[in-house]
């Protein structure tokens, strides 16, 4: 009888949130993996019920402070549906420029503190900074620009205060817009050079056959609006969303899983999925970047999602430059609203991918019912089948080597563990009974 | 009552070269130790002045205790996190809650005045598998907690502020004012003086930059209750010039709902928001 083997990692690390894996082996073969996701569940759709509709957007930011504006911008649009809201085309702009800003900040903070390390083999951006202190500090201040663009619009970079329901409380003044455009400028270029530097880093040969989903529109790189397509040919309407795919409860997570409905299959949402989806309409630059280091599309490597998140910056920075350049202060800057029985859903782009909202409003303006679905709920089932077919390559050290090895697949995928309403738990069971425990607090010698 | 800075060089023998750090996260949305992250021009300067023993958002180094200064983001809403903030505080010198969840029980509390299995049924399909607790209560309800840092998010000055006090063995310097003094400083036209907008600034504490009304919108509390708020006096004032309790109520339960000084507030609200709707449903 072969040799049954457990090994776990209590707590995954660099992500956002709390979880862990774990994995059961009987010999070469692998018996069971379960990313477990234990972040605290703090229940968002129930205590959403019965409240303002206008303090959604306030209150959905706080799911994620990583992503907070991918739940801003999916709320009130989703409720502008519901209410029968048009916005118009400058506040349409400039939410567009707001979500430039935390696709820089979020790509930004993953790229070089978070994804970048496992390539050298160091525990922290902190870390890697003392080998590339270039390329760690041009990171970080790449970074801080996103950040400024958030506070200069949002008011704060963490749960921005200015997006309302109907567009912004107020309309940035031209000079707050102008001041920020040395930087950016000085930020595209960095941009440029952070994916040439990524693109260089020894990627494993690992191929997958992946679904990928994500929003595509036709004439711009889709963030807030498009349709719901995917690299085997799904194209829906945002409508459509619940009826294509479905959560699924599972015992060891607090987070819902999402699958196809159509077959139980399991999808990949994210920077390359996107990237893949919607590579022409990446701005030119990032184009001419993408073919100058050769990245090949579609691209099914998880781990050169780094490579995405650098091309999608380069855009970002593009194109809030030039919405920066063509700002002027506009009037009105949020559409009235009556209030009226309704019910509106959203897809928008957060940095970790798709991202769903649904409400039901009332006549009073009161939220009635409310359905999130965060992008690593999405992501969590194929995270699990990456590593089933990673583990065989990564098995042939000592468990902790091969934790540590399955963590950096995680890791690829930026999952907001936060974000899936909820802790994310590591453990390898190879019948030994052996932990590797990293996560609580151990020991208070 | 000792300094708990003080604690710093007393407890350690001998005193280390860097205090070391840990962050702890509970129930949260990761914006408050972000936050640290966020100081994106002193990060590298704060890891040279501390050891950064345990933060596991940050790094995949993580060293067991004993630590000398703990951050703890989020609140308390598991049997196992009830636990797990017991051994936070045998394993810390000092302990610093950061931000509205870790000091006033976050958004989240707001299921302490709501039927908890009935938030667990409308979330999950399968509530059995799920482990938590009826509330959501802020850290110093189960621990002692040396420092509190208000905000949702915190502020990244105050956060620095903080870490430089207890590395140099001073007292944090956290202003307990109220949001008003912030805007006047600014020269911002009061939102409520001016338009008639609801504004939590007078009764909430200093920490933001009064962002809120910079942008026309009132503030809606994320730093918590101010130094000798008055709330009641406040909330009659806007009862009195045409608000209704029922729009009122929401303002002062949201992210800091558990701060006893809100919590006051917004259950007297309440009931007065009560008594006008059976008012109303005797008249009609």
């Amino acid at each position: 009888m072969s040799e049954t083997r457990s090994i776990k990692v209590e707590a995954l690390t660099r992500v956002e949130g709390e979880g862990g894996l774990h994995i059961r082996l009987n010999g070469d073969v692998i018996e069971d993996v379960q990313l477990s996701i234990y972040e605290p569940p703090r229940f968002f759709e129930g205590f959403l019920r019965g409240r303002p509709l206008e303090e959604v957007p306030d209150i959905t930011a706080r799911i994620c402070g990583i992503c907070p504006v991918a739940y801003q911008m999916s709320a009130v649009h989703a409720l502008e549906q519901a209410l029968g809201v048009t916005i118009t085309p400058e506040i349409r702009r400039l939410r567009r420029l707001l979500y430039c800003g935390e696709w820089i900040e979020s790509h930004g903070l993953h790229m070089h503190l978070l994804q970048a390390p496992d390539f050298f083999n160091v525990a922290s951006g902190i870390e890697l900074a003392g080998r590339f202190p270039k390329e760690v500090n041009r990171g970080l201040k790449l970074k801080k620009q996103g950040n400024e663009l958030l506070e200069a619009l949002g008011g704060r970079a963490i749960h921005p205060i200015n997006v309302a329901v109907g567009g912004f409380y107020r309309a940035p003044k031209k000079e707050e817009m102008q001041k920020l455009i040395p930087a950016f400028e000085w930020g595209l270029q960095a941009a440029i050079d952070a994916t040439r530097w990524v693109a260089g880093f020894d990627f494993p040969d690992f191929q997958r056959l992946y679904e990928m989903v994500s929003l595509s529109h036709p004439d711009e790189y889709a963030m807030n609006e498009g349709r719901i397509v995917s690299t085997s040919g799904l194209s829906i309407d945002v409508a459509d969303y619940e009826a294509t795919f479905a959560e699924h409860h599972v015992a060891h997570s607090t987070a819902l899983h999402s699958l196809k409905t159509v077959d139980k299959t399991s999808y990949h949402v994210g920077p390359l999925a996107r990237v893949n989806l919607n590579r022409e309409r990446l701005c030119e630059t990032a184009q001419r970047v993408a073919d100058e280091i050769r990245f090949e599309t579609p691209c099914m490597n998880p781990f050169k999602a780094i490579i995405a998140r650098g091309l999608e910056v380069i855009h970002a920075f593009d194109e809030a430059l030039s919405i920066l350049r063509d700002y002027r202060p506009f009037k009105p800057c949020r559409i009235d609203y009556e209030y009226r029985h309704g019910e509106g859903c959203a897809a928008t782009e957060a940095p970790r991918g798709l991202i769903y909202h649904r409400y039901k409003v009332d006549d009073a303006g009161k939220v009635v019912f409310a359905k999130i679905v965060p992008p690593t709920s999405q992501n969590q089932r194929q995270i699990e089948l990456d590593l089933i077919d990673w583990l065989p390559r990564v098995l042939g050290g000592d468990d902790q080597q091969t934790a540590d090895d399955c963590e950096r697949l995680i890791r690829s995928y930026d999952p907001c563990i936060s974000c899936s309403t909820h802790f994310l738990k590591l453990t390898i069971d190879r019948g030994r009974s052996e932990e590797i425990e990293s996560g609580e607090i151990r020991g208070e010698a | 009552m000792s300094n708990p800075a003080d604690s710093l060089s007393q407890n350690d023998q001998p005193a280390p070269a860097r205090p070391r750090l840990a962050v702890f996260k509970f129930a949260s949305c990761d914006g408050c130790q972000l936050s640290l992250l966020d100081c994106e021009d002193e990060l590298l300067t704060v890891a040279s002045a501390v050891h950064i023993a345990y933060f596991p958002e940050a790094s995949s180094r993580m060293e067991a205790g004993p630590y000398d200064v703990a951050l703890v983001e989020g609140s308390i809403t598991t049997p196992h996190d009830a636990e797990r903030i017991q051994e936070v505080r045998r394993s810390a010198s000092v302990v610093v809650t950061i931000g509205a969840c870790a000091t006033a029980g976050g958004i989240q509390s707001l299921k302490n005045w709501a039927d908890h299995e009935d938030y667990l049924r409308c979330v999950y399909a399968r509530p059995e598998y799920i482990s938590t607790l009826a509330t959501s209560t802020p850290i110093a309800d189960h621990i002692k907690v040396d420092y509190e840092l208000r905000g949702c998010p915190v502020s990244r000055h105050q956060l620095l502020e903080v870490i430089g006090a207890l590395v140099a063995g001073r007292r944090p310097r956290l202003p307990t004012y109220s949001v008003c003094l912030d805007c006047k400083r600014r020269g911002t036209v009061c939102v409520e003086v001016a338009h008639g907008i609801p504004c939590l600034g007078p009764v909430t504490q200093s920490g933001c930059g009064a962002i809120c009304p910079s942008f026309d919108r009132g503030c809606y509390g994320c730093f918590g209750p101010a130094a000798q708020c008055n709330c009641q006096s406040l909330t009659d004032q806007y009862l009195n010039t045409g608000t209704r309790a029922e729009s009122l109520l929401p303002l002062l339960r949201n992210f800091n709902a558990t701060a006893p000084e809100f919590r006051e507030a917004s259950n007297r609200v309440e009931s007065i928001a009560l008594e006008s709707r059976s008012e109303q449903e005797t008249r009609s």
